[in-house]
């Protein structure tokens, strides 16, 4: 068999083993099972009943989650660029910066659910303080990475700063700025969630996919959490290959980390 | 007769960073149009900071150095410099990175294409242009970045030890290359090097530093006729001139011990 079909076949094999041993822990389990572990049909029948409310609660989580993440993207560039322009800007402002990723959002919810309201524009908040740290870190170390002697090269052809600035060390940041895209990318959902979690609308009006975890688990519909926990993996992988696709985009022609090898 | 006007001159120069050690103490040459000077020492002789005196990257800390008669600051537009590494921008084609001086300098996009070419058919790359520097051996990436400097079609080319990285076939090869092309654009150079050999095949003078601080030791002319191929390689006088060069700076090693 070649290594190509292989390559195909080993993980469909590891995910049949997979549901086989859930089964078999579900039977070990006997009555109380039905309660602690759902099986995957009994999932499969949560989404067909709550497809609805599933279907629009993710709907709601990915809007906050493009729109933080984007916000997100944008400002820790242009911050990003602020950062890398001297040592003393950096050495003033990495402090501050620490102490909004050190501050946990479940502190953070209820002092903006107190200044923008419940809903949306909480979840968005959330969603971009969650995204902005490792873009930031990322994208300055990148701007502040470039090759000496390209920096030399251009101070030879007296490049104006701005030159420097947008034709070197801007693309030059470009596998940092990805490395953090990628990173936030897989936060973005999940930020979502959590402030959807803490400061979704629980108004009785929209809520996302963290509201609805919420209600799932006070009406003890357990396979109906399964079903909000995959809709919600599925959403992470859909950020997650979305920035794996943009990076791809702008880096495999010259790259080193997209060479072919032999191997 | 007049001398003739030096195209590089240095009259004492002097160079340490901010309150740093002495780099450089009192180096005195003139540099001739058309002069191919080669600068060999021990490491930490400031061989590289010469250039970066004459590119006018760094400023000179004492003495007074001139290019074209004027401050190295302002006769950027004279020189271009081969970096040890072939220094190319990753993100951009062969082409584009050879056009990428003389878009600083605002040339327009099709004259800039137009020189690009050129310089690349010089260097024997005209079939790359459209390759990414990933794509190209070490080799023909140092001809890249030697083909970018030609298209700034400079009077003095700045070479600090370009070939350094590279295996000993491709270095010899790339040194007639280098002889070849100059013989059409005629620029003067200054090469920076740790191979004896390598200075005795391309340069007509050699300047010998001593390190600690980087002194000017002795000047060795080198005599050997152009057009310079492997025969001269064979020749007796270019051998004996090795073997000259070697014991000076073996000479000058052993001084520092």
């Amino acid at each position: 068999m070649s290594s190509k079909s292989l390559s195909y076949i080993l993980p469909l094999f590891t995910g049949a083993l997979f549901i086989g041993i859930w089964y078999f822990i579900r039977f070990l389990l006997g009555d109380d099972g039905q309660f602690l572990l759902p099986t995957p049909h009994e999932i499969i029948e949560a989404f067909q009943q709550h497809g609805d409310q599933l279907w629009s609660a993710t709907l709601n989580t990915t809007r906050g989650a493009v729109v933080g993440f984007g916000m997100a993207v944008v400002i820790s560039f242009i911050f990003a660029l602020i950062l890398s322009l001297t040592p003393v800007v950096r050495a003033s402002l990495y402090p501050y910066l620490m102490i909004l990723q050190m501050t946990p959002i479940i502190v953070l919810a209820p002092i903006l659910i107190l200044w923008v309201g419940p809903g949306l524009a909480s979840v968005t908040i959330i969603t971009f303080l969650i995204c902005f740290f490792p873009l930031t870190v990322n994208t300055t170390q990148g701007l502040i990475s470039t090759d000496r002697n390209l920096v030399d090269l251009f101070a030879m052809c007296r490049a104006t700063k701005a030159q420097e600035i947008f034709m070197l060390r801007v693309p030059a940041a470009l596998p940092y700025f990805f490395t953090g895209l990628r990173i936030a990318a897989t936060l973005a959902p999940i930020g979502a969630i959590v402030g959807d979690f803490y400061a979704g609308n629980s108004a009785g009006g929209e809520g996302g996919l963290g509201f609805l975890t919420i209600v799932f688990s006070s009406q003890f519909k357990n396979a109906a959490l399964f079903a909000t926990a995959a809709a919600s993996c599925a959403l992470g992988f859909l950020f997650a290959g979305i920035g794996i696709g943009l990076a791809w985009l702008s880096l495999h022609k010259w790259h080193d980390s997209y060479a072919k090898t032999d191997s | 007769m007049p001398s003739p006007i030096p195209i590089v001159k240095f009259d004492e120069v002097e160079k340490r960073y901010g309150d740093g050690p002495l780099i450089l103490d009192r180096i005195s040459f003139d540099a001739l149009r058309g002069d191919f000077i080669s600068l060999i020492g021990p490491s930490g002789c400031g061989k590289s900071t010469i250039l970066k005196l004459i590119s006018g990257l760094n400023p000179i800390s004492g003495g007074e150095a001139t290019v074209e008669s004027i401050s190295p600051r302002n006769a950027a537009e004279e020189l271009a410099f081969v970096f040890q590494e072939p220094t190319l921008l990753p993100w951009l084609s062969v082409q584009r990175n050879v056009e990428v001086p003389l878009k600083l300098r605002g040339v327009d996009s099709g004259r800039r294409a137009e020189t690009a070419r050129k310089s690349l058919e010089l260097v024997g790359l005209g079939s790359r242009a459209n390759y990414y520097p990933r794509q190209l051996s070490g080799g023909q990436k140092m001809r890249v970045s030697i083909a970018r400097a030609l298209s700034l079609s400079p009077k003095i080319l700045l070479l600090d030890e370009p070939f350094g990285a590279l295996d000993e076939m491709t270095r010899d090869h790339l040194n007639e290359e280098l002889l070849a092309i100059r013989d059409q654009k005629a620029w003067t150079a200054f090469f920076v090097t740790h191979s004896v050999a390598e200075a005795v095949f391309l340069s007509n003078r050699i300047f010998v530093l001593s390190a600690n601080p980087g002194r000017l030791h002795r000047e060795v002319v080198v005599d050997l006729p152009y057009p310079r191929t492997d025969a001269t390689r064979q020749s007796e006088a270019y051998q004996k001139l090795v073997a000259e060069v070697t014991r000076l700076l073996r000479s000058v090693e052993d001084d520092q011990r």
